[in-house]
């Protein structure tokens, strides 16, 4: 409706009536995006998350075919090359034994990374289970789980950890028993927390109103809704995974001699480094630090991509 | 208050209790005595070493007594150093585990709020990113990591500061960087972020208005709020410091408790690491309850008798 102005004089003609787009009238203008596709948009726009990303990946390539790449077996002892300088036959040096330490760098890799993955992953499903019953079942359920979770969360876990290796004795199934024993508990929290803040939605009600059963329920409308935060979770406990590893490695609780781990060469560095021969704990130091920080950032980089809150 | 004290009292004793036993379970679990090594010793010795260690005595019996010598903090003697007993090597040793520890949370509390709220003030300027880029590197770095590469350059390159021993302040400076950076890093990182929070808060622009000095904003009014999650991590912080000082000590030589308690996994000496580790627990466990009730003090808004259910 055009209404006309009698002090300014426009002509008629000037107006144009827009026709009515029927067509387009229930069109969306933002491009509709599930809740995945949001959060990756915005973990790409996030440089130091994706640099993270990147260094992971090329990390695990090279943790799986580094190895392959170099003439010298990881255990291989070569008596007259022992505490060599890096140079073009020994990438990264050699060990007090001649062990080539770019050989056993990757190897390093993979024990790392293989502990970090399988704590994160054991913690995932422990911590849904337990933490997805507390908070859904409630009520005096839910007191006691969560009453022996506050018993749990106040153990010193390292001291625990310890303890069980000097049990169970050193060796790399017993490092992942020994995370996750005491590692699911930060899980089942944080798991318990969604679901008890979800599980009083309209969507659940409704859900729940056409018949569908607890195991569905939480299956189906629970969990997925839960996995932003589950996910950050897993991503930060990798790092403290890796961490623990090479902490008891360093202790000399971990993967022993003459297997390689980082946290066993930073130890092994540690008589040498006096006589200066860097290359013994730069080249584990450097890349125990190294992960730990792209995992850090990852995560990081995921609690902002995954929080609704901060969509832009 | 006082049903609250007790209740976080008890689940104290619980917690050394469940530690205790797990502790005693799981060293008498391992197969063997522990005097099956020493080859020498014919069944007669055997026995009367066993029943000096009163290793002889059924499991319940057994049981007990162990729990009676935490009680009564004798943890008996040891069984690789016969001349000394747990608590002879808990006395030389602790004083200086706490003195290192203490140090380093004294250094990383007052840093770590430091560095965090000044990233806060400068919220995306230079200061915030030079600040957060310490706080992720700093938490990367293991601390052991960090300690050789101090004592590679620092000590031995640079010959700054000695690199062993506890002998003197200049000693202590580089355990305690080795050790505190993680938790500055943390503790930076925290502070950071409840101060933006705190900041945007109705009562800080309420006390902008009033005219009140900037300094007096933060130190007054912000700051007390945006510690409170600092105060709750600080539990686990202590934890993580403690275990910490194991491998600080054993890197730069220091006789603290650390270094008994590794020697003593090493060689498998049962009473001290049982000592050791349920003197350890309950310590902390003891922190950790500090903790809480300082934090019910300091917060106003928890309500000490929390609802069934909450966490």
């Amino acid at each position: 409706m055009v209404t006309k102005d009698p002090r300014v004089s426009i002509p008629d003609e000037w107006f144009r009536k827009k026709g009515e787009d029927h067509e387009r009238a229930e069109a969306v203008v933002r491009p509709s995006l599930s809740y995945w596709k949001d959060a990756w948009r915005r973990l790409r726009k996030n440089k130091l998350a994706m640099g993270g990303l990147v260094f992971l990946v090329i990390l695990t390539l090279l943790a799986i075919f580094g190895p392959v790449f170099s003439p010298y077996e990881v255990t291989a002892t070569d008596l007259r090359n022992q505490n060599m300088a890096p140079s073009a036959a020994h990438w990264f040096g050699t060990d007090e034994m001649g062990r080539d330490v770019f050989t056993r760098t990757w190897y390093g890799a993979r024990i790392s990374l293989f502990v970090g993955v399988m704590a994160a992953l054991i913690d995932f499903f422990i911590g849904i289970i337990y933490g997805g019953v507390s908070g859904y079942k409630g009520g005096r359920t839910d007191s006691i789980m969560m009453r022996i979770i506050e018993i749990l969360y106040g153990l010193p876990h390292l001291l625990v950890v310890i303890l069980l290796m000097v049990v169970m004795g050193p060796s790399l199934t017993t490092i992942i028993v020994a995370l996750t024993i005491t590692g699911w508990v930060g899980m089942a929290r944080i798991v318990r927390g969604q679901v008890l803040q979800i599980k009083n939605f309209e969507f659940v009600t409704a859900s729940k109103s056409f018949g569908a059963r607890t195991p569905r329920i939480i299956r189906k409308n629970l969990l997925p809704n839960t996995m932003g935060p589950i996910i950050v979770q897993m991503t930060l406990t990798v790092p403290s995974a890796i961490f623990a590893e090479a902490f008891l490695s360093f202790l000399g609780l971990g993967i022993q001699a003459p297997y390689a781990s980082w946290g066993v060469m930073a130890n092994d560095a540690l008589p040498v480094i006096l006589s200066g021969d860097w290359w013994r704990l730069f080249f584990p130091a450097f890349f125990i630090s190294i992960t730990m920080f792209a995992f850090n950032v990852l995560g990081d980089g995921m609690q902002d991509a995954l929080d609704p809150k901060l969509r832009g | 208050m006082p049903l609250y004290i007790l209740k976080r009292f008890i689940m104290m004793i619980v917690t050394v209790l469940i530690i205790a036993t797990l502790t005693f379970v799981l060293m008498r679990a391992i197969p063997g005595s522990p005097f099956d090594e020493e080859r020498t010793s014919n069944p007669t010795i055997q026995a009367n070493l066993e029943k000096f260690y009163k290793l002889d005595q059924p499991m319940p019996i057994q049981y007990l007594n162990y729990l009676k010598s935490i009680v009564t903090f004798d943890y008996g003697p040891s069984i690789k150093k016969p001349n000394e007993s747990v608590n002879t090597l808990l006395a030389r040793g602790f004083p200086i585990s706490f003195e290192l520890g203490m140090a380093t949370i004294i250094v990383a509390v007052i840093s770590g709020i430091i560095l965090g709220t000044f990233a806060a003030l400068r919220h995306n300027g230079i200061i915030d990113y030079g600040a957060m880029t310490f706080a992720v590197v700093g938490i990367s770095i293991p601390n052991f990591v960090l300690a050789t590469l101090l004592i590679q350059q620092v000590a031995v390159n640079w010959h700054l500061l000695p690199p062993a021993t506890w002998s003197s302040p200049k000693h202590m400076i580089l355990p305690i960087i080795a050790l505190a950076t993680g938790p500055t890093a943390i503790i930076a990182r925290l502070t950071r972020a409840s101060m933006l929070e705190v900041l945007t808060q109705d009562y800080i622009k309420m006390a902008r208005a009033k005219g009140l000095s900037p300094f007096r904003i933060v130190a007054r009014h912000a700051l007390r709020n945006a510690l409170m999650p600092v105060v709750t991590i600080m539990g686990t912080m202590l934890a993580g410091i403690l275990t910490g000082t194991f491998v600080i000590e054993k890197i730069f030589a220091i006789p603290g408790m650390g270094k008994y308690f590794v020697e003593s996994i090493n060689n498998r000496d049962y009473p001290v690491i049982m000592g050791s580790t349920v003197f350890y627990s309950a310590f902390l466990v003891f922190m950790l309850f500090l903790v809480d009730i300082v934090y019910g003090f300091l917060d106003p808004r928890i309500k000490l008798h929390k609802k069934e259910g909450e966490v």
